[in-house]
């Protein structure tokens, strides 16, 4: 088989996130990252997935991109759109969906997620967005599913603040919490896939994606990695998964005026 | 029942300063042209609500007409920070804003709560998370029956909400398809309301027997203003502006672009405008 690096590290993680999703999954879709992974998944291997955003728009199937979580084209493809009260408490609360796909400025080892601010609450060297949906997604879908780059200062010892709770403090802390949901049980990034370890809850190394080495892992992550007992190399994206991949993101920077 | 005016004086009848305003529409059909004329306004001391807060936030706050934000996340779609209210809450330019800060669950639950006329919102949520320590109105209940302790918020009661809808009919009834987000929730809450929309028509005609409608008496001032939905969009006549979400971000970054801006495109400007923003996007779609 071939090494040579036909494709980027971002095609890499996003093709290993949407292979993550089931065709029979009803997911609920950050923006971003998560939304490029979610549409490649239903153009690909998982073609009755359920997409849902936040702005209200049930099973939905955009032909590009979105740029926003309201955009039409959502709404135009959508089998039907709610208002947002009813999609928090019907659909998010009720307990509709199987997969959460969320992304993060900071994670730590217990993949609990920071997007609210880095440095201290009341005076933030950065201000980022805050938690939007993302706090009840992290406790109410069945599992989640985190993508993110991996760097030093995005993943972090410990978080300037927990904005979705992961695993907490590792262990049994969502089942004391009394929180019933899987919580993060995939983190998929530009350089490996983690799992929770069954104990303690701690996301560990289960595949490394080609070319890259251990070395690479330990430089970009700011705790000591544990790995898997078995650790396998993540298959590379396939020719069909990157040229639907990069199809899907050429239509939609045409639809967002990109090019003109 | 509601009243057409034009929309300098639906904003000068219906927002006062030090008011409580929630400018809605989630992503789709958010209200600029209003947002633009309470900046002509000068209104002052407003405590702006609102999910996310997106571009319209970012300009009235860079134009120092809020001293306080209550939101659920504050950042330009898909693009990144709004510079303008880092800046104000960061470096306190052009003046301080407090904030208030909650998930959309809460927002969305407390806005249904406010429609209904409850005083509080409940629900399961803020489960192991930072924000009640920093945020004082996020309590927790116990419920009465199971016993299970449960997320609890204030209503939201704006004194003004202010929407922008597809169409208002002659009798001043106003309809909303497509993404719908919070604002039939937010004008029932509010003591008053303005709403704006692209056009006024005889007879809605054909639609679902589930569209959403705000019946003439639960809503305040009309104003038919063409396009007052741009950048954000409008089901059925234009799409989103996503270049102008993009381009915001420069112009944002830097405080004297965003005065020059400002003072072309909001300033100099009237309600007008917009239909030439609309008329320039479907032109480009052909």
């Amino acid at each position: 088989m071939s090494r040579a690096m036909d494709y980027t590290a971002t095609e890499m993680m996003t093709v290993a996130a949407a292979r993550a999703l089931r065709n029979s999954d009803i997911c609920f879709v950050g923006i971003g990252m998560p939304s490029a992974a979610c549409n490649l998944a239903r153009l690909t291997h998982a073609p009755e997935l359920t997409l849902i955003y936040e702005s209200g728009t049930i099973a939905t199937r955009p032909d590009v991109l979105p740029l926003s979580i309201g955009d039409g084209e959502l709404c135009d493809t959508a089998l039907t759109t709610v208002s947002v009260p009813e999609m928090f408490r019907y659909w998010l609360q009720g307990g509709r969906f199987t997969v959460g796909f969320l992304g993060g400025a900071q994670i730590d080892r217990f993949a609990n997620l920071n997007t609210t601010v880095i440095g201290t609450y009341d005076k933030p060297r950065t201000r980022l967005p805050g938690g939007g949906g993302a706090p009840e997604i992290s406790s109410a879908c069945g599992e989640i599913f985190i993508i993110m780059r991996q760097a030093p200062r995005s993943f972090v010892d410990k978080l300037d603040f927990v904005t979705s709770f992961g695993h907490g403090e590792g262990g049994d802390h969502r089942s004391r919490m009394g929180i019933a949901t899987k919580g993060p049980t995939k983190l998929i990034t530009d350089l490996a896939i983690f799992e929770p370890d069954p104990m303690s809850r701690e996301m560990t190394v289960t595949a490394i994606h080609p070319g890259v080495t251990r070395d690479q892992i330990a430089a970009n992550t700011g705790w000591p990695v544990c790995y898997a007992a078995k650790v396998d190399e993540t298959a590379a994206p396939t020719g069909q998964e990157l040229s639907v991949l990069r199809e899907l993101h050429a239509r939609t920077a045409r639809a967002h005026g990109d090019a003109a | 029942m509601s009243r057409f005016l034009p929309l300098a004086e639906a904003v000068e009848s219906t927002i006062r300063d030090g008011d409580t305003v929630a400018m809605e529409g989630f992503t789709h059909l958010i209200p600029f042209a209003a947002g633009h004329e309470v900046i002509r306004q000068r209104r002052r001391r407003l405590t702006l609500v609102r999910m996310t807060p997106d571009l319209i936030y970012d300009q009235l706050i860079g134009m120092g007409c809020a001293d306080k934000l209550i939101f659920s996340w504050v950042g330009n779609p898909g693009v990144g920070s709004l510079h303008r209210f880092r800046d104000a809450y960061e470096n306190g330019w052009p003046a301080p804003i407090a904030i208030e800060e909650h998930s959309h669950a809460a927002m969305a639950n407390a806005y249904a709560a406010g429609a209904a006329a409850l005083p509080f919102a409940v629900f399961r949520g803020y489960l192991g998370v930072d924000l009640p320590k920093v945020n004082p109105n996020i309590k927790h209940v116990v419920c009465p029956f199971t016993g299970e302790r449960l997320a609890a918020v204030p209503a939201i009661r704006p004194d003004v909400a202010v929407i922008h809808a597809l169409k208002a009919d002659r009798a001043g009834n106003v309809l909303i398809e497509g993404i719908v987000g919070v604002q039939k929730e937010a004008v029932l809450a509010a003591k008053r309301s303005l709403v704006t929309v692209e056009e006024i028509v005889d007879d809605f005609g054909p639609r679902s027997a589930n569209a959403v409608i705000l019946p003439s008496w639960t809503v305040g001032a009309v104003a038919c203003v063409p396009g007052g939905a741009h950048p954000s969009y409008a089901h059925g006549y234009y799409k989103r502006d996503n270049a102008y979400y993009k381009a915001w971000d420069a112009i944002s970054r830097d405080r004297d672009a965003f005065l020059a801006w400002i003072k072309t495109n909001v300033l100099e400007q009237g309600p007008e405008a917009f239909a030439a923003h609309s008329a320039r996007l479907n032109a480009a779609a052909e």
